[in-house]
């Protein structure tokens, strides 16, 4: 076992464990969580991979994980914001209880 | 596989497992910042210490914060009342489990080709700013536009919608 | 001989690290760095809070705390003997966990930030590649701790406080770390070391430090003003406003924890005004040329001082924001001017030196900061105000 397949590892347990919650939480907040969480073990894994990669000085991975950190800063705020504008029309964030267009 | 790396990676594993199953909306947030926080020592250990420090101040500072602050005002700090079936709990989780076998399974086999431990890679502030203006000065404008998209987006979507019309 | 007194500490943790064997050595240098920094700073606490209650004192015509000790100067003592003496109460709704945990985290990030502050040459105790940012990052923690402590009380009172305190210090977040961008632009480096450096030198008998040009002004102006803010302090003490919501978030915090709660706020106060030094003035250098004979870790508390005066004098003069005003300074005239302030400082970069950056910078500054005046004006008309309930 060497270190990078550790800290791959840990990230794809962080990936799952992200799933599960998207997955399996009705709260949608929870759910945006969830995916921030699967977000970061992608980061991570960008982070490893320019450690031990074979060209650590073109700071690819580290840029990568910089953009995607702004791009899930962005999406957070949409996602929460847009949690918010549906809780005003239904009074919920249960995501089973979102069903107005079931028939 | 140092001491260090098993410690923050039980903590991380800790602390966001916690925030996927506690019951509380609130102490799921506060887990959650433990685990990111713990990420973000681990990006410190792995030399990257602007992208360890950019992680605490975008993920505590500011999504952490957001999420306590949705679920203050969605009233969803109280522990909900279960309803409905629990099978799509059961299959979920059963989903995870299989997704993480597979990496799982890719990593173990497939990482040896990467496990010679290069020198300590240098990773400084100024290089990643000459990085950011030269190389990826396209990124980081794309970046900038939407994030701007964003605040303006979010401000419109949160806003009282019978101010909107008016 | 002067520069012996400057370094004198320096000089007294290599001797006293000479006589410990060197297995040992990097622990006790990291102790004898830390504990110095863990003893001053609450002591300026100490200090702080009876210069506070003496001055507010003065501008309210009354004479403040003056029975302890000659001029009341022991006061802190009491303070501390009664806090530690109290009984300390954890209401019966509230989350236990949750509650312990607020005040020590929010203490803990306070400490925190203190080690990438340089006190004097050389004094500094993690010269971080990342100094500024790892600042702004430690601090955003105190937010968490805010909230922890609000929401965990159970009390309408502290999470209404909480909400407050949050809403305010991200919002004036941005004008700080924005205010800041213009420092780390004109240094090159995010290092707190190297932006002191870089003002270290003098052209004649005068600093160069930043605040002397018209973006440094200005940010540093901004940097203040979301500084107050951040420490929630007067004007903009909303979220513990005693006349509304009693104490904010703390409400529900008695003895020791209070005293916490009310160390990390002054302890947040300090590190936002000592960053601001070190930003805008200068750091440990000294004024003048001709000065630099005073060591300069007595540069860096006088300054600090007489920022901490300036607090206590707006705390006496100026009264308290409303929420709607608060937000719409933040996100109508903070923020726009601080990026301006930005654009302001690259145009000075790219024009060379002479009288034309000047005047160009300084309009800039100027005209934005009328027409932005005039913006968040709009549609206000001013006059004398009627009460409801007084006829």
């Amino acid at each position: 076992m060497t270190p990078m397949s550790g800290y791959l590892l840990l990230s794809a347990l962080l990936f799952s464990i992200g799933l599960a919650g998207a997955l399996t939480r009705r709260n949608a907040i929870l759910v945006l969580i969830g995916i921030e969480l699967m977000l970061n073990a992608a980061n991570l894994n960008f982070i490893a991979f320019w450690r031990y990669g074979p060209h650590p000085e073109a700071l690819t991975g580290i840029m990568f994980a910089i953009f995607s950190i702004s791009v899930a800063a962005a999406e957070a705020a949409v996602g929460l914001s847009i949690i918010l504008a549906v809780y005003r029309h239904s009074k919920t964030t249960d995501l089973d209880q979102m069903n107005s267009m079931k028939g | 596989m140092t001491i260090t790396f098993l410690l923050l990676a039980a903590t991380t594993i800790t602390g966001t497992a916690a925030a996927m199953s506690l019951k509380n909306l609130v102490h799921c947030v506060l887990a959650l910042t433990l685990g990111l926080v713990s990420l973000a020592a681990l990006y410190l250990q792995l030399g990257a210490q602007f992208v360890g420090f950019t992680q605490i101040l975008v993920y505590v500072g500011a999504v952490a914060i957001l999420a306590a602050f949705a679920i203050m005002m969605t009233r969803s700090a109280e522990p909900a009342v279960l309803t409905g079936s629990s099978s799509f709990r059961v299959s979920g989780a059963l989903i995870a489990l299989v997704v993480f076998a597979v990496l799982g399974w890719a990593v173990w086999s497939g990482t040896g080709a990467l496990a010679v431990l290069g020198p300590e890679p240098e990773a400084p502030v100024n290089e990643i700013g000459v990085a950011l203006m030269h190389r990826f000065v396209l990124p980081l404008e794309i970046i900038g536009l939407l994030l701007t998209a964003a605040l303006i987006g979010a401000g419109i979507l949160a806003m009282d919608e019978t101010r909107r019309t008016k | 001989m002067p520069e012996m007194i400057d370094q004198i500490f320096v000089l007294l943790k290599h001797w006293l690290l000479a006589y410990v064997p060197a297995a040992l050595q990097p622990i006790v240098s990291a102790v004898l760095s830390v504990v110095p920094v863990l003893v001053a700073f609450p002591l300026l606490f100490a200090i702080t809070t009876v210069l506070e209650r003496k001055g507010l004192g003065r501008m309210q015509n009354r004479y403040g705390p003056n029975r302890v000790g000659p001029f009341g100067i022991l006061q802190p003592m009491a303070d501390g003997i009664k806090s530690l003496t109290k009984e300390d109460i954890i209401p019966r709704t509230a989350d236990q966990v949750v509650h312990f945990l607020a005040p020590v985290m929010l203490v803990i990030a306070s400490f925190v930030v203190y080690s990438v502050l340089p006190i004097g040459k050389n004094m500094v105790l993690a010269n971080l590649n990342a100094g500024v940012l790892f600042f702004f990052a430690v601090g955003s923690m105190v937010e968490l701790s805010v909230f922890m402590a609000g929401w965990s009380s159970r009390s309408k009172y502290s999470l209404l406080g909480a909400m407050r305190a949050i809403a305010q210090m991200i919002s004036y977040e941005m004008p700080l770390v924005l205010a800041s961008v213009v420092v780390i632009m004109a240094a090159g480096s995010l290092s707190t070391v190297a932006i002191v450096n870089m003002q270290a030198g003098y052209t004649g008998i005068w600093p160069r430090w930043y605040v002397f040009t018209p973006w440094g002004l200005t940010g540093f102006v901004i940097f203040m003003i979301a500084a107050t803010a951040e420490s929630n302090r007067c004007p903009f003490d909303m979220p513990e406003g005693e006349s509304e919501i009693i104490a904010g978030y703390y409400i529900e915090y008695s003895g020791f924890k209070f005293a916490l709660f009310f160390l990390g706020e002054y302890l947040g106060m300090f590190a936002t005004s000592a960053m601001a030094i070190t930003l805008f003035l200068g750091g440990w250098a000294a004024p003048f040329s001709f000065l630099t004979w005073i060591p300069s870790y007595v540069w860096f508390f006088v300054k600090l001082l007489i920022i901490i005066m300036a607090f206590i004098w707006v705390r006496g003069t100026l009264p308290r924001l409303r929420m709607d005003q608060l937000m719409n300074f933040a996100w109508k005239f903070m923020l726009p001017l601080s990026i301006i302030n930005i654009v302001g400082a690259g145009v000075w970069h790219l024009i060379p030196a002479g009288f034309t950056r000047w005047l160009i910078d300084s309009l800039l500054v100027i005209v934005s900061c009328v027409l932005l005046s005039r913006g968040i004006r709009r549609g206000k008309s001013f006059h004398v105000r009627t009460y409801r309930f007084a006829s």
